[in-house]
């Protein structure tokens, strides 16, 4: 079966991963998602009625540790990454809206 | 003798014997990478000062006789998705062009607590997404066998780096062959070990589930040397084994003879360089001169391996990636941003290369209601299908033998055009990785004049088998010796 991806379909996974795109980006990119994913549309053949599917790969339990406060890194030093900071604090733009 | 030549076994002898120094070979080490890495371009970032007040650290230790041990004073190259603390981390990408990490990775201290030297960071593709180091968001690095073919990918500047002789051994990341593919490539030695072997804690994530730490080197033994060095429990990471790392080097001398080494039938088919496989059988000639027993056996749903890896690989990474928002660290275009909303879109379109959009999109994709069953939940099935065809394998015998690519280096720009077929240079390398079992590649011979690889691949925790057969091997072989002229 083959499976086209249009352009609107592009557009709308790039803002589910906030993405900035342009029009010439979307277009190249639905081409090229569509041979892609048409290919991997060959798991189809396989019979997986009764797999479950893998959930883990080193057959690991659940690690738990005491509730200890540790030594951690400095508030000025975790900020030397930050594009802006103010007062010990991130510096972003408003998140929440208006209403 | 030429001190950039050198094993780590070798060169640490010489430095116990006090015949070098560690600042002595430092410093041929930088001066040769900043002669000949003007054509391979293997490094992102050389780091002189740092590794020469290292090395006159370990000179100390070893004047001393304090904590000394096989890697004290030996110089080497991290692949630059690991943290070094005070050292840029980039991922060859531009949104983490400037980061500069404040903490170390699990295994940047385990080397920094064995002695080792840091002499500087390599090239890859951006955050491991490639086969040919040509996503890098840098700069292409160059096969050191001939400059215009690839290196390989994504570990591809580890692997040149080791190739042309510009450290004494390298570590790489390999997510779905990144360390084994390049290997191959470049005519080294390099393991994935199995998951969990190797602590995570501070290697930038591309697919939490699959990602694992392995070293790059001249030969099995120095390979077997670091990993005893790396491998272990971390408290940081609750993916790690508990049990002990075996003591690697004293068993790799034991005998191979009587053991069960199968040789998958899907992996050789058509659609092979005829040089690869004649290299290939060789090599199987050899290990049945070793004495040992060489059986057919049928991993059937080996063919599924890449899209399986793929698409579980595109939803991971679209999670892992969304950290790179341009708020906390790395790059931020926030000019005329009316909200934090428009931050993100602005730097992560301005960040993020071609090779990262597409599979951070198709991971939102597969993701997404409607085709979450379709795609992210058939491929986790298909994936215990994958797990069971090794055990079963592994039920009759002890390790497999396959190619690690289906030709040579490729050139750069032939595959760059059509994703689809990049992705397909990995189909002999990517089923190992859902799988979790560990896989080591080794130089196998050479088709018109490129490199042939191939690896052998193991149980669960059992590397030690990996190493032993691989350095049997390369007692009687001599391709891991044979060096390009740069």
């Amino acid at each position: 079966m083959t499976q086209t991806i249009d352009t609107k379909t592009v557009k709308h996974v790039a803002f589910l991963v906030r993405l900035g795109i342009s029009k010439e980006e979307a277009q190249k990119f639905s081409g090229q998602f569509s041979s892609i994913i048409d290919y991997f549309n060959m798991l189809n053949e396989v019979d997986t009625d009764n797999v479950p599917p893998a959930s883990d790969i080193a057959n690991a339990e659940n690690v738990l540790r005491e509730d200890v406060v540790q030594p951690s890194m400095s508030r000025e030093e975790f900020l030397k990454n930050a594009p802006k900071s103010e007062r010990g604090y991130v510096k972003v733009p408003t998140v929440l809206g208006d209403e | 003798m030429q001190l950039h030549n050198l094993t780590i076994r070798e060169a640490s002898e010489m430095l116990a014997q006090k015949q070098i120094s560690s600042v002595e070979l430092t410093q041929a080490m930088l001066d040769r990478i900043h002669d000949i890495d003007t054509k391979v371009k293997s490094y992102v970032t050389v780091t002189d000062d740092l590794a020469l007040e290292q090395a006159r650290k370990a000179d100390e230790r070893i004047a001393k006789g304090e904590k000394v041990t096989p890697l004290t004073g030996i110089p080497f190259a991290m692949k630059d998705c690991i943290s070094t603390r005070g050292v840029r981390t980039t991922c060859s990408s531009k949104i983490l062009e400037n980061y500069v990490p404040q903490y170390n990775a699990t295994v940047t201290n385990k080397i920094a607590d064995a002695g080792a030297v840091l002499v500087g960071k390599t090239n890859m593709d951006e955050f491991g997404m490639g086969s040919s180091c040509e996503n890098s968001a840098f700069f292409n690095t160059h096969n050191p066998w001939n400059l215009d073919h690839v290196p390989g990918g994504s570990s591809g500047g580890s692997a040149a780096a080791m190739s042309a002789s510009l450290a004494t051994f390298t570590i790489g990341e390999d997510t779905g062959g990144s360390v084994r593919m390049p290997a191959g490539f470049c005519n080294v030695t390099g393991i994935k070990p199995t998951y969990g072997r190797v602590s995570r804690y501070g290697l930038i994530a591309l697919v939490s589930s699959f990602d694992s730490i392995g070293p790059m080197t001249r030969d099995a033994y120095d390979c077997a040397t670091v990993l005893e060095a790396i491998a272990g429990h971390d408290p940081h990471d609750s993916t790690t084994y508990n049990s002990p790392v075996p003591n690697y080097t004293a068993n790799i001398n034991k005998p191979v003879k009587g053991m069960k080494l199968g040789i998958p039938k899907e992996y050789f088919v058509a659609g092979m360089e005829a040089g690869v496989e004649s290299a290939l059988q060789e090599s199987i000639r050899q290990f049945e001169k070793l004495g040992m027993e060489i059986h057919e056996v049928s991993l059937p749903h080996t063919k599924y391996g890449l899209p399986v890896y793929y698409l579980l690989l595109f939803a991971e990474a679209s999670a892992n990636l969304a950290r790179m928002d341009g708020t906390r660290f790395g790059l931020s275009v926030s000019d005329g941003a009316k909200d934090v909303i428009d931050i993100y879109l602005k730097t992560r379109h301005e960040g993020f290369g071609d090779e990262v959009k597409r599979r951070i999109m198709l991971g939102a994709y597969a993701l997404s209601a409607g085709y979450y069953d379709a795609y992210y939940l058939k491929a986790q099935k298909v994936r215990t299908l994958l797990r069971r065809d090794f055990e079963t394998a592994f039920a009759s015998v002890d390790l497999l033998l396959a190619p690690t690519c289906p030709t040579t280096a490729f050139k750069l720009g032939e595959k760059t055009s059509d994703p689809l077929e990049m992705y397909l240079s990995d189909i002999y390398v990517v089923a190992t990785n859902p799988a979790g079992v560990p896989a080591i590649a080794l130089p196998a011979g050479f088709s018109n004049n490129m490199p042939v690889g191939m690896q052998l691949i193991g149980k669960h925790l059992d590397e030690s088998t990996l190493f032993q057969v691989a350095h049997a091997y390369q007692q009687v072989t001599d391709w891991h010796k044979q060096q390009p002229s740069l």
